[in-house]
């Protein structure tokens, strides 16, 4: 179960994502992403209320691709995966609602259910230079993404930012993939502010191939204005209330695209022409509200 | 070749979105008009707002997807600026069905009252959604029900035409659909999923957090396409045949069952929003083939 070769890539030119029905883009009945429940292999704790999964799966998927995560009876989260050993993947689950607390309880020998993978992956064809700069959750999310960039040699650069010492997570295994730049709001782990001051910083030094980004929206935003000032291509995974996670059901939408399956990585030549990004999203009921509003409703 | 008319509006072709696929928005709506669909339907609006279920609320399966979303909608009061944004459709020239649910038979005509002022080219009314509370193929499965929300839905939604979402699970939809039409329904639509379930035996429980859901894509298949062609033989009204359509020869079986348009849904999680242009191609290539040139002439063939 679950392995396949990926197929849908970021692809401005010819095939734009799995929306233009040819048999490229197409996915077969039945589907080798459907539920099952896969076992956890180890539990490790990153800090309080936020731990990692190791689970007894292979998987082939790529960087920036989720899965989405069951506890029977209760609900189901879209995650991000990250790559383990031995073709395997690990989950970081952070406790905010009723079914991330009640996930964090599970242990070594438990099970979770598992869909996917889901979703349009990072590129990392041909880029030479990268910065990828990721804050708080969205950490998780860049973990394959900066070891593909290390296989093809790239050279890159991780601005990780957090609000504290303890929510820079991953560092250890960021580190063998490239340089590792720390800010924090409180700075009280490397420099103090936002991670975007660095991403100026460098861009500034340095000519770069590409700017990954993966965190909170008005990061992301910053980080887009940031890599248009300096001419650089540009990619960012987007965060939406989801519900079907592929492509069906329309919960996840920005304008006119679905993070679940248009997504969640768009380039920023696709977010410039969204006017939502950064401005608005939708609540469970379909309603449309402030970017402001969808996180107070998020938070809770 | 593939023009055709329903309920008064003329369509560049047969296929229209169906309800509850993707609709939540405007945008994604007009997408599907831009990348090729006939109609588009908007994902069922109720009377308040409303959050539908928990997850898992779409699976798939060996045989198709199994749903249960739950209704979830923003509340006809808050919809203007998405029905102000459906304008652009009209540029398009792809006709606007409204979808509309109420959670009582006397709710129905409120929220169609208040879609009908947005003047879309039809109103449908999902009597049939397995997955509610309440629930909800209730309406469609009784012929008195159905034929009284119809009647009041013709009072409220002026010169609209209607259209009454019919459910596989009824007894006799056939029935269901004659009661319809002698209400005053302008059309019918055969037919919304099968209630249905899947349990994942290692989990030891049902997987939608509904626990069970609405059977869609090719099971549903030869269920909606007999009910089809069954209501073609008792009823006048144009039919929307819906039902496990992902390719040309699956559109036009339905035509040939009697149905004039065919609704696709769970075929954008196999082939995306392109499906419809697909459709349509392949359709094309088909009639080519074996020496027809309007779709029109294929409606019914398969009788007699």
């Amino acid at each position: 179960m679950a392995k396949k070769t990926e197929k849908k890539k970021v692809q401005e030119e010819e095939c734009d994502c799995c929306c233009c029905g040819d048999d490229c883009c197409a996915e077969e009945w039945p589907s080798w992403t459907q539920e099952r429940m896969v076992g956890i292999e180890k539990v490790r704790e990153e800090f309080p209320g936020n731990k990692t999964f190791y689970m007894k799966e292979e998987m082939d998927f790529g960087p920036g691709q989720f899965a989405m995560v069951w506890l029977p009876g209760l609900d189901e989260k879209p995650i991000a995966l990250i790559p383990a050993e031995k073709g395997k993947y690990a989950l970081n689950i952070e406790g905010k609602g009723e079914a991330t607390k009640q996930m964090l309880a599970l242990k070594k020998g438990g099970k979770l259910g598992v869909r996917g993978p889901y979703g349009r992956p990072f590129s990392t064809e041909g880029v030479k230079k990268a910065v990828i700069v990721a804050g708080g959750v969205g950490i998780d999310s860049i973990i394959l993404l900066a070891q593909r960039l290390h296989e093809n040699k790239c050279k890159t650069k991780i601005i990780l930012g957090g609000r504290s010492k303890e929510r820079i997570i991953f560092e250890k295994e960021l580190k063998k993939y490239g340089e590792v730049y720390i800010t924090t709001d409180d700075g009280s782990y490397g420099e103090k502010g936002f991670n975007v001051q660095v991403l100026e910083r460098l861009l500034k030094k340095e000519k770069t191939g590409m700017v990954y980004a993966c965190g909170p929206e008005i990061m992301e935003v910053k980080a887009l204005e940031t890599a248009k000032k300096f001419k650089t291509p540009f990619e960012a995974s987007i965060e939406r209330y989801m519900k079907c996670g592929i492509g069906i059901c329309g919960e996840c939408v920005i304008n006119d695209r679905l993070v679940c399956a248009d997504g969640p990585v768009f380039s920023g030549a696709e977010l410039s022409k969204l006017s939502e990004f950064g401005k608005n999203a939708y609540l469970k009921s379909g309603k449309r509200v402030s970017l402001q509003e969808y996180y107070a409703w998020r938070s809770k | 070749m593939l023009e055709t008319s329903f309920c008064g509006a003329q369509m560049k072709n047969p296929t229209r979105l169906a309800s509850g696929i993707l609709g939540v928005n405007a945008g994604q709506l007009l997408r599907v008009a831009r990348e090729g669909a006939g109609a588009v339907t908007t994902k069922s609006l109720g009377p308040r707002e409303r959050q539908g279920h928990n997850n898992p609320t779409v699976i798939e399966w060996e045989h198709g997807l199994l749903n249960a979303v739950g209704l979830p909608t923003p509340g006809y009061r808050n919809s203007d600026e998405e029905f102000e944004e459906l304008k652009a459709l009209k540029k398009l020239g792809v006709p606007l069905i409204a979808s509309v649910y109420g959670t009582k038979w006397e709710e129905f005509a409120e929220v169609a009252e208040y879609v009908a002022q947005k003047k879309p080219e039809a109103i449908e009314l999902d009597i049939s959604c397995p997955n509610t509370e309440w629930g909800g193929t209730q309406f469609a499965t009784n012929p008195e029900i159905s034929a009284k929300i119809v009647s009041s839905v013709k009072n409220a939604a002026g010169k609209i035409p209607v259209i009454a979402k019919l459910t596989p699970a009824a007894n006799s939809p056939v029935e269901v659909g004659k009661a319809c039409e002698e209400a005053g329904a302008d059309a019918l639509c055969a037919a919304n999923t099968m209630p249905g379930m899947i349990i994942n035996a290692d989990a030891m429980k049902p997987v939608l957090a509904f626990k069970s859901g609405g059977i869609s894509g090719p099971a549903l298949k030869p269920i909606n396409l007999k009910i089809t062609y069954n209501l073609f033989e008792k009823v006048e009204i144009p039919i929307i045949g819906e039902g496990g359509i992902s390719s040309g020869t699956d559109a036009l079986e339905y035509i040939m069952a009697g149905a004039s348009i065919a609704g696709i849904g769970s075929a954008v999680w196999q082939h995306g929003t392109g499906v419809f242009a697909k459709v349509c191609g392949e359709m094309k290539g088909w009639m080519k083939e074996n020496g027809f040139s309007k779709i029109e002439k294929l409606k019914g063939i398969a009788h007699g």
